[in-house]
């Protein structure tokens, strides 16, 4: 506009900070009649592995009651739908606000006094222990933890539990990478910053629908698009980002491994590999060809549905650029070869030289705020803090050293999330405590899973809403929202960043590090867990990881304040962090040398047959977060997306918005149909955020990758057929005496929505 | 078009709907989105586009011009705003003279409710909530030189036809790059456009 009373570049500060100030702008509190005495509380999204920045808005009563857009380094002001209204969780009518609890299943929740809730956990814990064993009880965590946390729910299992069963929900989210990563790097996290995608030339996306899962980092595509890097996505489905790429691979879920093994072919045949960065930095190079000349475009493009030139193309864009770099996430790491297939990306990273350089490297999409923080300060069954063995004595030792613990007392590895289902089942697992997690809707194989959790004797969980998974426990401890603590995550780059409390915590709520550390203090630990809070445990931790892999000992809580994110490892207080790994030429491993690793093709575990010739695949949608818990229940997001759909593609002959059932060889559920040419025609898509009936993880399999122990989400065999009528989304539970939301009622007569979410649907309604 | 304006790109929209969400959170229609998120190609792309108020300039916004109680008033920077609640009577003539099909009547409050460039925002040289927050950038606040220096080599256009008639607006849309100077046609296929582009072949 023309005649602006003052003219500020399109990045501007936020009303209420000095830059806002100095340039003549008006103080927050003197802007709107509304916001008088209004403060912005700098913090991050409680959402996806890109942690956005976001102030929040705190009004003079001292409540969070919106949400301003921040100019953080991550994402520039930008935030996606689930950022906009996450604040709306802090303040939600079904916050639970005391402890829920029942001794048996067959009687209705009461609400009970904190004291009763604790001691009544501690004795069920000391009960099973003292029957079965220690590993009897075991420890479920979560990735939406802070990281102090789960370092606390880690000692916790380990040393006031004793039990060896601890695993966290970043099992179903990015540990086949973790585990390509470790192998080949020796350390466990993306290569390459955020920011080195704008100075790409060629960019590489496989099995990621960016544009609905990570939508800020599209920004950061597209800079690279608009530079004239090439855009090459590798998904079945023509998905937001696949329509604008120069080159869409809509390739058969499943068969990824061959894909990038026959890509590696073709770089190999026209001589386009770079020899000299091969020999100088890395090791297995001689096998890993061989098995590639196992590959010709030929048979991959039988294997993966696709023309075989589209894999030249790949190819030559790929190793002909002179930077490239390949970003990854869970549309190839849920399989049950998912170690496998990140490794077949890493192949071909290494073999074209591109590690290490900005612009030019690989990295992997955590699709839970803190999926990489979490696993990395011993929250997963056979990790210490600092991404440190359990399986290595000397390990094992320093960390004894830090807790006071004898080594003999710290448990050997567990198992992992999937498998303590199974043990649950077999009454190996008689007790557990879940903290944060929803596996009633995101673990694979609902039936399993509730058979397990029904077979516990006893069943605690921590949670902020009344999950389905709380639901079905013996006590619930209402716990804080992101917005109510302090605390670190470690996003998709291993930026460390703080999130600030913007409010205290409603009356009766406490937060997850108080309520573990009073049921520390009744089973005995009590001297090894007197932390205050989160500031504390952060302390404990650097030192726990200095010297490890996961260096956080030059990190400190002042240093992040001021800096806005700090990438680990960072070994001493004036260590600027360390964005960008091996740009010294080294791995993490002794050698120093990249261990390229051999990588076959296998089918998936789920054989198809005539009964089942279709692929059945699972994914997320935008407006929704992992199992819902904490989206389906705001309004707007209800709105944007209130029911899961099936895609289907147009040759099956159905009409959008008619019911179809999906059916596998676990079950069946219908779906309104979103049929579209988006999605080809042998695959079927369900996103999977809602619970049953209209859950797809009623229908998945919970087949695991050997390695990495991930479920096999994306592939099952299935077939689809005419249904009757379209199941109806259940409303979220509550707690006792409580309303549903008024705002989640979303009208659901009709058989889609006004506009078919996404806008895959044809224009036809039935 | 204005000094500094939106900028609408439909090859970067993702359809995420961060827009309609932001929208909501805008201090002067709190609870509302203004945004009208479409589909044009349904069933065969994923692709998806953001209409804002287009802010027409020329000679007057149609909806102003039709509004008998004249509550439609447009600043000196040229921005459209949304009816004076103590003017408006409801009668929806600004939605059927809008060609951009941006306003919404309130039938329970009859009152007309649009985009008003998040004036509150604006006024005080913040960028609208819906381009801040637009992770791809396919709403973009700020001059058309601050557009070109962050892509370089855009190109954009400020008028529409619809049948024999032009509409100059103070929102632009980014065009390919050869059809530069060229409105962007609308309104229905089969009126009486000039075409200038068909299935991506050019027809002029």
């Amino acid at each position: 506009m023309t005649q602006q009373p003052i003219p500020l570049d399109p990045s501007l500060a936020p009303p209420g900070t000095r830059q806002f100030r100095d340039a003549g702008g008006i103080p927050a509190d003197q802007w709107h009649a509304d916001q008088e005495g209004e403060t912005l509380v700098p913090t991050h999204c409680c959402f996806c592995g890109v942690q956005c920045g976001m102030y929040l808005r705190v009004d003079k009563g001292g409540k969070v009651f919106g949400v301003e857009p921040r100019n953080h380094d991550i994402n520039r002001m930008r935030l996606c739908p689930k950022g906009i209204n996450a604040y709306q969780q802090v303040n939600h009518p079904d916050r639970l606000t005391a402890p829920l609890l029942r001794r048996s299943r067959d009687e209705p929740f009461r609400e009970a006094s904190w004291e009763e809730a604790l001691d009544f956990t501690v004795s069920e814990i000391q009960r099973i222990q003292a029957a079965y064993g220690k590993d009897a009880f075991g420890v479920l965590g979560g990735a939406s933890l802070f990281t102090e946390k789960t370092y606390l729910v880690g000692k916790f299992a380990r040393v006031a539990l004793k039990t060896r069963h601890l695993d966290y929900n970043g099992r179903l989210c990015m540990v086949s990478a973790a585990g390509a990563n470790k192998l080949a790097f020796g350390i466990d996290r993306a290569g390459n910053p955020f920011a080195d995608i704008l100075q790409t030339d060629c960019l590489l996306i496989a099995g990621s629908n960016v544009g609905e899962c990570f939508p800020v980092m599209t920004q950061y595509m597209w800079g690279a698009r608009d530079r004239g890097a090439t855009l090459i996505v590798i998904d079945p489905r023509e998905t937001a980002i696949a329509r604008t790429a120069d080159i869409h691979v809509a390739l058969k879920p499943g068969t990824d491994a061959a894909f990038f093994n026959s890509v590696l072919h073709v770089v190999i045949r026209e001589e386009l590999d770079d020899e000299g960065f091969i020999t100088g930095h890395a090791t297995g190079w001689q096998e890993v060809r061989e098995k590639a000349a196992e590959y010709p475009p030929e048979r991959a493009a039988e294997i993966c549905g696709i023309p075989a030139q589209q894999i030249v193309q790949v190819a030559r864009a790929f190793a002909g650029a002179p930077k490239a770099m390949a970003w990854h996430a869970r549309g190839i790491e849920h399989h049950s070869q998912g170690v496998e297939n990140c490794l077949a990306v890493i192949n071909l990273c290494v073999a074209t030289g591109n590690i290490g350089k900005p612009g030019a490297g690989y990295g992997t999409i955590t699709g839970q705020g803190n999926g990489q923080g979490g696993r990395e300060h011993g929250q997963k069954s056979d990790l210490l803090p600092g991404g440190r063995s359990i399986m290595n004595d000397e390990h094992r030792r320093q960390i004894c050293e830090i807790w006071g613990i004898d080594e003999s007392e710290l448990p050997p590895a567990g198992t992992s999330m999937m498998e303590m289902i199974w043990q649950m089942q077999r009454r190996e697992i008689r007790g557990l405590i879940g903290i944060c997690n929803n596996p009633f809707v995101s673990l694979p194989n609902y039936r399993v899973v509730k058979e397990g959790y029904d077979t516990l004797d006893f069943h605690a969980q921590f949670d902020f809403f009344l999950s389905e998974t709380a639901a079905n426990a013996h006590v619930v401890f209402p716990v804080t929202t992101w917005a109510e603590d302090e605390g670190v995550m470690a996003n998709a780059e291993a930026r460390v960043v703080k999130h600030n409390k913007a409010q205290e915590a409603p009356p009766g709520v406490r937060t997850d590090t108080w309520v573990i550390c009073r049921l520390a203090e009744r089973l005995g630990a009590g001297d090894k867990f007197a932390f205050a809070g989160s500031r504390e445990i952060f302390e404990e931790l650097r030192v726990a990881s200095a010297g490890a892999v996961n260096d956080y000992y030059g990190i400190t809580y002042e240093r992040l304040e001021e800096t806005g994110g700090i990438a680990w490892p960072c070994p001493s207080t004036d260590h600027p962090g360390t964005p960008r790994l091996f740009e010294d030429g080294r791995t993490y491993h002794p050698d120093g040398k990249i261990h390229m690793q051999v990588v076959d093709w296998h089918p998936p575990m789920d054989p198809y047959d005539d009964e089942h010739p279709m692929t059945l695949t699972t994914g997320r949608t935008v407006a929704h977060f992992l199992s819902g818990n904490q989206t389906r229940r705001l309004g707007a997001l209800v709105e944007q997306t209130p029911r899961p759909w099936v895609e289907v593609h147009p040759s099956h002959g159905f009409r959008s918005g008619e019911p179809v059932r999906v059916v596998t060889r676990r079950g069946s559920e219908v779906f309104p149909a979103l049929v579209t040419e988006a999605i080809r025609p042998d695959t079927v898509f369900v996103p999977y955020h809602w619970p049953i009936p209209t859950a797809a993880n009623a229908l998945t399999i919970d087949a695991l990758d050997p390695r990495s122990k991930i479920p096999e989400y994306k592939v099952c065999a299935c077939r689809i057929e005419r249904a009757e009528h379209i199941d109806e989304v259940p409303e979220p539970p509550t707690a006792p005496g409580r309303q549903a939301y008024p705002e989640t009622q979303v009208s659901r007569t009709d058989p889609l929505p006004p506009t078919a979410p996404q806008g895959r649907g044809t224009a036809e309604r039935s | 078009m204005m000094g500094r304006t939106i900028f609408i790109d439909p090859g970067r929209c993702i359809g995420c709907q961060a827009c309609v969400s932001a929208c909501r959170e805008c201090d002067s229609h709190r609870g509302k989105s203004m945004i009208h998120l479409d589909y044009p190609d349904e069933g065969h792309s994923v692709a998806s586009l953001p209409t804002v108020c287009m802010h027409c300039e020329d000679p007057v916004a149609p909806c102003a011009e039709v509004c008998p109680a004249d509550a439609i008033l447009v600043t000196a920077d040229g921005v459209v705003q949304q009816a004076d609640t103590t003017r408006c009577i409801g009668c929806a003539n600004c939605v059927n003279a809008c060609p951009f099909g941006v306003p919404k009547i309130d039938l329970q409050a009859k009152l007309q409710m649009k985009c008003n460039l998040c004036y509150d925002r604006t006024a005080y040289g913040l960028a609208p909530m819906c381009a801040t927050v637009c992770p791809t950038g396919a709403l973009f606040y700020g001059t058309v030189e601050e557009l070109q220096a962050e892509r370089p080599g855009v190109q954009v256009a400020d008028s529409f036809t619809f049948g024999t008639s032009t509409v100059t607006t103070g929102v632009a849309m980014v065009v390919p790059a050869d059809k530069v100077q060229w409105p962007v046609p609308g309104g229905l296929p089969g009126s009486q456009l000039p075409l200038v582009e068909v299935n991506g072949a050019d027809v002029r």
